[in-house]
């Protein structure tokens, strides 16, 4: 494509302000359509039946009498979805994970499904499809599932390395890392080994999963979703349907929250097929309950960390083993987990291996910067109970290894310039470190790291005949993102920033667009708008010239208007953008830009978080005092939703590290699914959420820009679990540290 | 000529080697020629593979240039959320 | 369907529909009224994105019966605005960032107009426990309080005006 992607240093208009967002008005009139909120005529309610078990044989299907029910109009179970995979495996596990095929795998697993004129025509259809099951041992818990005799999951999962024919839980053991960690352990003088635990969450998004399916006798449909990636969800949706990719048109709704569980289809492809057996729209939205128990939510893990230094600060060695549950389908999580754990410092002896594990519970997806969260809280515990060894101060303990440019990171490659030093100076540096600690309080503070990433982006720039631009892109907007993409259109054309309007387009309205994860929403659509709106102005240069009729060697573009320049042309009055948009009909037609690229580089980012914790030694209930937040963005295009991301990031990681957790019980089912007994934080659980921006920029862009959603939820497990050591004297190695577990912790440190 | 390191949950499909020599301008021309040298990794190309030159980690863009003398890495394809 | 007939309320316009005794009000207020701005995000009156007002008291829709609107008056986000004009929570939500997906941010105008009209000088914990029926996932609640903070701010203001204008 030949875009030159460099960082230029300029200064700017427009980015960097606070405006408001296109998108403001219709969410707070409540006219923002979400994915329940479309309909279409004729429409059909569909419900999905979902298995009691946590694992069982399907012996038989019994969907007469739901059929003959008055009012149904379709049923469906896998004999429906028939496999158009061709072998491809993980295709395979979407669609079985979609609808069980002759087992269920986990409580809440899609058996079958009905649709029907109205809700209680289809809650009656669902009761009358009998279902024999036979059931069978079951296992959820992610040491107990990797054990020798344990109930497998997946007959054709084998554990690496085994003898590949008695299948097992395990799916992988990657080890990253690099040195000789025994010599390094040999070297220390003091050494930390500890285990820890982390249960599942889930992303909590308040909206649950929901869309419209209207598939046509011709083969050609449309789905209307919530969704992180509309483009993905066609491709897949249309492979596991086996239809042609062109034929479907998904249309992205507004999104009530995704954080990653919106990455992935989970009743999409079930909502089409009852739409295309009934030949009528189907509209299908999970309740809070079904959005639990067959949703992705993250991993649960259990982890073995081990750090040793000498008693100058330095790390001699570090080693990890960390398992993580995947659901009962392969995933990387256990790898990724390996992968993110030590890649805050220079190393020179480290060793990470990642444990993927099947569980019959659902399956994992990604949550928000997948699997570090739980990685940064074994290790960044375990560095603190280091730092308290040595006699250092955990800060300081971090400075002295963190990793620089040119440090092999655990991972593998080497480091380029990076940022964790700048947040933990200004962390050192924060007037939060210098507040008083009242009675039963401590203060703790983690570091986190993760990737950013780019991707397949395509933007079009439209200038209207009065010079007001459309600016389509094909990121979904999670945060707010249509206003820093307006804004950079803005800034590259020279104009206001209110005479650009952002829109997301449709799958027939642009080419393919990745998902809007991994930190990359504003910064690939962002770069692809800068592109199209140079591309947009190499025409409007173009026509300056043609309406000057001079070269176009000859024309600048300067401040929103093109400018004559060199000999001769001194008396030539500046175009504006208006003006040249007014007389496009007759000098060329419309006026765009366009851009499809492949966005990459957007860094690697580091965060620093501080914690402030109280904690009542009676009932084990805690308070989170203060919370700060320091994470580099390289370029803040506008500040406020860069903070958002930051407390938003900051507020799930308080829920994951002192409330929320999936509780299971013997029978394998899960006991808490809904807000009540899932308790993610409340409003008056918080205090105000305080945040650095560092502007470190991203060589990369042009603008600096670095990703930024992800990386604040990394480091929120450890802070807690430092400041909560601190304030009740006792180490937390169990994450939630909910009440329950506090007290249990002082009590067994009372008779110890 | 370049040196690929090569991360461990890649190593298996092109039979255990951890560092690879290999020819390649471009992150489009490397993937082609570790096919053509190892086919079973062809699968994991399209969906499972990141490349990092110096540091910096490529996950969709194969027109980059890999100058000569870089640090390469295969790594896994890491999702976000 | 056996349904009963219910004449009600809603944001001040007389309407009626019809729906079955165990249909949920946030139900008959979207798929029948055709009003989408209050949600459903758990059904079980937990996370208040279906928060609306029932002559004049605070409710969680999700928990009322559709039959239950009969005689009374309803009122939603989207009577909010007056005339065209933005209500001060709606405008200092835009202007504070208070929102960043906007799918809990019906629920949140509703509530947090409930506290002013009842207390036009709230502290912060006040606005924190009075909003500690509705759950944010995207904001950690900060730019909410603040432009909640900034509402009150401003209709004290306009109220003191008119007081002087007499």
């Amino acid at each position: 494509m030949g875009h030159d992607t460099s960082y230029t240093d300029q200064k700017f208009n427009v980015v960097g302000t606070r405006v408001k967002r296109p998108d403001g008005l219709e969410k707070v009139t409540g006219r923002a359509k979400y994915g329940a909120d479309a309909s279409a005529p004729g429409q059909l309610v569909g419900l999905i039946l979902r298995s009691p078990h946590a694992h069982a044989n399907i012996v038989k299907i019994d969907t007469s009498k739901a059929e003959k029910l008055a009012g149904v109009k379709a049923v469906i179970t896998s004999k429906d979805l028939p496999d158009h995979t061709g072998g491809n495996r993980g295709m395979l596990d979407i669609l079985e994970n979609c609808m069980a095929r002759g087992r269920a795998l986990y409580d809440g697993h899609a058996v079958a499904a009905v649709a029907a004129i109205d809700r209680q025509t289809a809650k009656k259809a669902l009761k009358l499809i009998k279902v024999t099951y036979k059931v069978i041992p079951h296992v959820t818990d992610v040491d107990e599932a990797m054990e020798e005799n344990a109930p497998v999951v997946q007959d054709y999962v084998f554990t690496p390395g085994g003898d590949g024919k008695t299948p097992s839980n395990i799916s992988g053991i990657v080890p990253f890392g690099h040195g000789d960690i025994d010599a390094g352990f040999e070297e220390a003088d003091v050494i930390v080994e500890k285990s820890y635990k982390t249960e599942q969450t889930h992303q909590g998004y308040i909206e649950p999963h929901a869309c419209l399916a209207n598939m046509g006798s011709d083969g050609t449909g449309e789905l209307w979703v919530t969704t992180q990636g509309h483009f993905v969800f066609r491709n897949t949706c249309a492979a596991l349907l086996g239809m042609d990719v062109a034929k479907l048109k998904v249309t992205a709704s507004e999104i009530g929250g995704g954080f990653g569980g919106k990455t992935h289809v989970w009743m999409e492809p079930v909502a089409l097929c009852l739409s295309r057996k009934a030949n009528r729209p189907v509209k299908v939205v999970m309740s809070r309950d079904e959005v639990f128990r067959a949703s992705g939510p993250t991993s649960s893990t259990s982890m073995d960390v081990k750090i040793g230094a000498k008693k100058d600060g330095t790390i001699t060695a570090a080693s990890a083993q960390l398992r993580y549950s995947c659901g009962a389908f392969p995933g990387i999580w256990g790898m990724l987990g390996a992968m993110t754990a030590f890649a805050c410092y220079d190393l020179k002896n480290v060793k990470a291996i990642g444990y993927n594990v099947l569980v019959n519970r659902p399956k994992v997806t990604a949550y928000r910067a997948p699997s570090a969260p739980m990685a940064a809280f074994g290790v960044e515990s375990t560095m603190d109970l280091v730092a308290a060894e040595i006699g250092m101060d955990p800060i300081d303990f971090r400075i002295k290894n963190a990793a620089k440019e040119g440090t092999k990171a655990s991972y593998g490659p080497t480091y380029g310039p990076i940022g964790i030093g700048p947040t933990l100076d200004a962390a050192k540096n924060h007037p939060h470190m210098k507040a008083k600690l009242g009675k039963n309080q401590g203060r703790g503070m983690a570091c986190g790291f993760w990737f950013n990433f780019g991707g397949q982006t395509c933007t079009d720039l439209n200038i209207g005949i009065d010079g007001t631009v459309n600016l389509t892109v094909g990121t979904v907007d999670v945060g707010g993102s249509r206003a820093s993409l307006s804004m950079i259109a803005a800034e590259e054309l020279g104009i206001s920033y209110d005479d650009v309007k952002a829109n997301l387009g449709d799958t027939a309205s642009l080419g393919h667009n990745d998902m809007t994860e991994g930190s990359r929403g504003t910064f690939s659509s962002g770069m692809a708008t800068i592109f199209a709106a140079r591309n947009a102005i190499d025409v409007l240069k173009q026509r300056a010239a043609t309406m000057w009729e001079i070269p176009v060697e000859d024309v600048l573009w300067e401040a929103g208007s093109a400018k004559a320049t060199g000999e001769g042309h001194g008396n030539l009055a500046p175009l504006t953008l208006k003006e040249i948009a007014a007389k496009s009909p007759t000098t060329g037609g419309p006026i765009a830009g366009h851009n499809e690229s492949v966005a990459d580089n957007a860094g690697v980012s580091f965060a620093s978080h501080i914690c402030d914790i109280e904690v009542d030694p009676e009932t084990g209930g805690t308070k989170v005092i203060r919370y700060t937040v320091i994470q580099d963005a390289g370029k803040a295009i506008h500040p406020d939703y860069v903070e958002g991301q930051f407390q938003g990031g900051a507020a799930q990681g308080i829920g994951w590290a002192l409330n929320e957790e999936y509780i299971y019980g013997e029978d394998g089912k899960l006991q808490n699914p809904g807000f009540l007994d899932y308790r993610i934080p409340v409003c008056s659980d918080l205090p105000f959420i305080d945040t650095q921006i560092l502007e470190i920029p991203n060589p990369n862009h042009p603008y600096g820009v670095r990703g930024v959603g992800e990386t604040s939820i990394v480091p929120p497990l450890a802070a807690i679990g430092n400041a909560l050591s601190n304030a009740a004297g006792v180490r937390m190695d169990h994450v939630p540290m909910s009440p329950p577990r506090i007290l249990k912790a002082l009590e067994e440190a009372k008779s110890a | 000529m370049l040196r690929v390191s090569v991360s461990s949950s890649i190593s298996p499909a092109l039979n255990g080697a951890t560092e690879i020599s290999i020819e390649a301008q471009t992150i489009n021309e490397l993937m082609h020629k570790l096919i053509d040298r190892y086919p079973r990794i062809e699968n994991q190309c399209e969906t499972g593979i990141a490349v990092s030159i110096n540091g910096e980690i490529y996950r969709d863009n194969w027109n980059v240039k890999i100058p000569q003398d870089s640090e390469v890495y295969l790594l896994p394809r890491i999702p976000g959320g | 369907m056996a349904g009963v007939l219910v004449t009600t309320t809603v944001n001040g316009d007389p309407v009626q529909f019809a729906c079955p005794t165990d249909e949920t009000l946030l139900d008959s207020l979207r798929d029948r009224v055709g009003l989408t701005g209050a949600k459903e995000g758990c059904g079980t009156g937990d996370c208040g994105a279906c928060s609306i007002t029932l002559d004049g008291q605070l409710v969680c829709s999700c928990l009322v019966l559709g039959v239950e609107a009969n005689g009374r008056e309803v009122t939603t986000v989207e009577g909010m605005t007056e005339g065209g004009q933005l209500h001060p929570l709606q405008e200092k939500f835009i202007e504070h960032a208070a929102l960043q997906c906007g799918i809990c941010t019906p629920g949140f105008l509703v509530a947090a107009k409930a506290l002013l009209d009842k207390n036009n000088d709230p502290s912060e914990q006040d606005i924190r426990y009075a909003l500690a029926g509705n759950l944010c996932r995207c904001t950690g609640y900060d730019k909410i309080v603040h432009a909640v903070q900034a509402a009150a701010v401003e209709m004290r203001k306009s109220t003191s005006k008119r007081k002087s204008k007499r």
